[in-house]
């Protein structure tokens, strides 16, 4: 199979405007007759839908939750980049998209990336037309703030509840189209199969939740934005629902799965606590424009603090090692997210570690609350004020920024973090990887679309903060509708889809089979077990530093999970009613199995990049070496069975604009 | 004393007893179950109970049916009623985010769902909250299609507006403000949808048309009135105030008085 990507000619920066001037059109007289289906309703899904109804096609979304305002991106808190260069600190275009291949340490495609940084422009308009209330100065202008990896200021926010608000926004927007009837909304539907015709993607089965019943949904073409697969970690910032399963579904009917094993490991989460934890939450990386990440300079010290004789007010001034200022001086605590978690854990695998387990490092404010406190006081004609104003000014300046990931964070830990520094340590947060995809969105398969976290595309290795909200909602309002016409445009003669096609059929049994598959195991353990246990093999051996022998054990260790799994799982209930363990059962099914492709994938990369740390690929300095002679390509994976090897297809990436250079935040 | 207590704590032995509604489906009759959990303060309340879902699980019976997802307090997935409380004990608080160092060795805690004929149970705490979506859908949007809008930052919008419709804007759609009302009102909701949008110039031209048909549908929802006891306020996670409400009901009046549309 050779992968074509569908990169139109001419010079990088006019690709899009071309390829939107020149693309086939479809006329509303065949949009009203034309069947979308969308899975998903996160940022990529919900605008997706939305702007494909306001064009007039007839879409049907799906979502497992009970509302489409309940998907995942609205936990995202820092926020969205944006190239609109309005702190006139030389931000453009052509920089948004250097650092976010910079930041993608060289793996992902030009084009996509470029497409990206254009779009970017446009999505804060259309959020602020909308009504998201995106932050402010005085002036009324809208205001921006620095993430890591780079060393401008283009980052939208709406305080700590960015993903939130813009979420809303699109949810709204998608609201709009089902009071018009240009949207159908299936809420507690999960898609559980995808439906092929003639080769072509047609449709989909999905799961009532409620009644247990499995319908069939039919349509000229399929997009999924169906999100990340964090949670094949088991602990990670993702929700508990956020699973795998519909494009582990088209994989098991053709569709490549890229880069599995590109995984983001977010810096800044609060500790794990104990073997109970159901999940993993994150402190937004915003709070490292502020915060100052440190472990104590002697071991003696961090001891003392994980055995609670000590404190972080204990430690002065001279033995605190303010390790990434120290290792990285030009972008210090704003490192990119990959950086800085290896970093965190360099520390505590050398003893450094502030929390019981040995895994935690501190972010402290102390010092911005005090410059903040000044300026604060220098503004109000306060001179020579004492020590206790300072605090007081300068806390309330830190509130009104980070106020609700503070009282968040105090919630959970039961500590006061303007009092004492944040604990925090690396988790799993973002997944880079998915299912491949074309310049168009498309899968390998025609009609079978792709977006946001779902897909592998613009993120290459290392994902760069602020992007995922970009990235979903320019997907979302301002690609798919277009690309989507190059596929319909051929389909104006094709006639609505009848769901009682042979292949549906086929489909429908397929499922209801797997399902009683599960149930009747009638085995001793819980999914809940199977999940933990996948989870503590891939933090092992696939998680911040991976190795040839440590992958090889995993791969191995998945194999006799699945087994157990496949002959000792207790689901109970029965398929035609609500059965949460049931869809937990075939999410978890479906982890197993990727969670095993993630390591072959890790295995095959012998390289470090982004994300994919492998301890045999590193400097002498600890920083990741790439091999860009051999890995400079996307490892797209077919899969074959069970029981053999998948396939391996190369897409090469191909750079005519930026040089390929070892990555330094020196 | 305080001594022993914290030791027994940091070995995860909490005792505590649950009362907890099963309730088969709405077609079925439902009743309380009592359970012993061990828990320990560091777990959220949703940890707590999966810990009694697999404790049932091992022992072959059903478990307890809860809606739950980011378990970070932004979905608004989780609902229920926790000794009398919406979301539980913690002001500003949802249960995803509530942990058990709010509580004591020994505690009997009852949890049900939330409670409102709008809000038909579905099974033991999980009930149906799309009447919320279709008061969105009834006009709680700006009307601008992709691609239609201007230069962000040709809108100036005075900073303490854009606060005021952002604390309106927090609102999880948890339903949290109906179960405590003992009118079943979704105000709090509906009027924090109309001042986030009402307040800012882009949701201006639609503002008469939203408030109506807004509070239309959520009487046509059978929601109940608002006769202002302000529980809605105390127990929203979110803490979005009432002075929405007062501020849906100036819209209200001035859209229906000397205007000719209707909802």
């Amino acid at each position: 199979m050779a992968l074509k990507n569908n990169v139109p000619e001419g010079p990088l920066a006019e690709k899009w405007t071309n390829y939107r001037g020149s693309m086939p059109l479809v006329a509303p007289n065949n949009k009203r007759r034309l069947e979308v289906i969308v899975v998903g309703t996160g940022l990529a899904g919900a605008s997706a839908a939305a702007t494909m109804g306001e064009l007039g096609y007839n879409v049907k979304c799906f979502t497992f939750h009970d509302s489409p305002r309940r998907a995942h991106s609205i936990a995202a808190q820092g926020g969205i980049n944006a190239a609109k260069n309005y702190q006139n600190d030389g931000d453009s275009v052509w920089r948004l998209f250097y650092d976010t291949i910079k930041g993608g340490d060289y793996r992902s495609r030009e084009a996509n990336v470029h497409r990206l940084a254009e779009a970017s422009v446009s999505i804060i308009d259309q959020a602020v037309a909308q009504g998201v209330p995106l932050a402010r100065e005085y002036g009324g202008l809208l205001a921006n703030r620095s993430f890591g990896g780079v060393q401008v200021s283009r980052t939208f926010y709406a305080r700590g509840q960015t993903g939130q608000q813009l979420l809303i926004g699109a949810y709204q927007a998608l609201s709009r189209q089902i009071s018009k009837g240009s949207v159908t909304m299936y809420n507690r539907h999960e898609m559980l199969d995808l439906v092929k015709i003639d080769g072509k993607a047609r449709g989909i089965i999905a799961r009532n939740l409620l009644t247990g019943k499995l319908e069939r949904h039919a349509a000229h073409c399929v997009v999924m934005a169906t999100g990340g697969y964090g949670n094949v970690f088991y602990l990670s910032t993702n929700a508990m629902g956020s699973n795998v399963s519909a494009g582990w579904r088209t994989v098991k009917r053709g569709a490549l799965f890229a880069n599995p094993c590109y995984t983001q490991i977010h810096p800044t989460c609060i500790p794990v606590s104990g073997d109970y934890q159901s999940k993993l939450t994150l402190m937004s990386e915003s709070l490292r424009n502020d915060g100052r990440v440190w472990v104590p300079a002697k071991v003696e010290d961090a001891k003392a603090i994980r055995e609670g004789r000590k404190t972080a007010l204990d430690i002065p001034e001279a033995d605190r090692d303010y390790f990434l200022e120290r290792r990285y001086p030009a972008f210090g605590n704003l490192v990119p997210r990959d950086v800085a978690s290896r970093a965190a854990k360099v520390e505590c695998d050398k003893g450094h570690g502030i929390v019981a387990t040995g895994n935690g490092v501190f972010l402290d404010f102390a010092e911005a609350i005090e410059r903040y406190g000044k300026s604060a006081a220098h503004s109000q004609g306060l001179h020579n004020p004492g020590k206790d104003i300072i605090t007081k000014l300068g806390t309330a300046v830190v509130e009104e920024k980070y106020g609700n990931l503070f009282e968040m964070y105090e919630k959970i830990s039961g500590e006061n973090p303007y009092k004492f520094p944040m604990k925090i340590y690396p988790a799993v947060h973002y997944t880079m990887g998915g299912i491949w995809v074309d310049y168009h969105l498309e899968t390998n398969i025609p009609g079978l679309f792709c977006l946001g976290e779902a897909n592998f595309s613009d993120h290459g290795a290392n994902r760069l903060g602020a992007s995922a909200l970009m990235q979903g909602l320019a997907d979302g309002y301002f690609v798919i509708p277009y690309t989507i016409g190059t596929f319909l445009s051929k389909e104006i003669r094709t006639p609505k889809i009848s769901r009682d096609a042979p292949e549906f059929a086929a489909a429908e049994a397929d499922v209801h089979k797997r399902l009683q598959g599960f149930l009747d195991i009638q085995g001793n353990q819980s999914v809940e077990s199977f999940h933990r246990r996948l989870g503590k093999i891939m933090w092992e051996y696939c998680g911040m530093a991976r190795n040839a022998e440590g992958l090889k054990k995993a791969i191995k260790l998945i194999q006799d999970l699945r087994k157990e799994f496949y002959s000792d799982l207790f689901v109970p209930g029965k398929q035609d009613e609500f059965n949460p363990e049931l869809e937990k059962a075939a999410r978890v099914a479906d982890f197993i199995e990727l969670g095993e492709l993630f390591a072959v994938d890790a295995l095959n990369r012998n390289e470090s990049c982004g994300g994919h740390f492998r301890e045999e690929y590193a400097t002498p300095e600890g920083e990741a070496m790439r091999v860009d002679d051999e890995f400079t390509y996307t490892s797209a994976w077919e899969w074959t069975d069970v029981n053999s090897e998948p396939i391996l297809h190369k897409e090469e990436l191909i750079f005519d604009n930026v040089e390929l250079k070892t990555r330094s935040y020196k | 004393m305080l001594k022993e207590k914290l030791k027994k704590m940091s070995h995860g032995n909490m005792n505590l007893t649950l009362k907890v509604w099963r309730q088969k489906s709405g077609q079925h009759k439902g009743n309380f179950e009592t359970h012993k959990v061990q828990a320990s303060e560091h777990m959220s309340f949703l940890e707590m109970l999966d810990v009694l879902n697999e404790k049932l699980i091992s022992e072959r019976k059903t478990p307890v049916a809860f809606e739950h997802d980011c378990r970070e307090g932004i979905c608004g997935s989780c609902s229920m009623v926790i000794n009398g409380q919406p979301h539980g004990p913690q002001r500003g608080t949802t249960t995803c985010q509530l942990h058990m160092r709010q509580f004591n060795d020994g505690d009997v805690i009852a949890i049900e769902p939330f409670r409102a004929a709008a809000f038909p149970v579905i099974k033991d705490l999980v009930v149906d909250r799309s009447a919320f979506d279709r008061i969105i859908q009834s006009g709680g949007y700006i009307s601008v299609n992709t691609g239609q809008a201007v230069d962000g930052n040709s809108i100036p919008i005075e900073k303490d507006l854009s606060g005021q419709a952002f604390d309106a804007a927090t609102c999880i759609g948890c339903g949290a403000c109906v179960a405590a009302c003992p009118n079943a009102s979704a105000m709090l909701f509906t009027s924090a949808k109309v001042s986030h949008l009402n307040l800012l110039p882009q949701g201006k031209v639609e503002a008469a048309q939203r408030v109506l048909s807004m509070v239309n549908q959520m009487d046509e929802e059978g929601f109940g009135m608002c006769s202002n006891i302000t529980a809605c306020e105390a127990e929203c996670p979110k803490e979005i105030s009432v002075d929405n409400i007062a501020r849906m009901n100036r819209e209200y009046i001035s859209a229906t008085l000397g205007s000719n549309k209707t909802a």
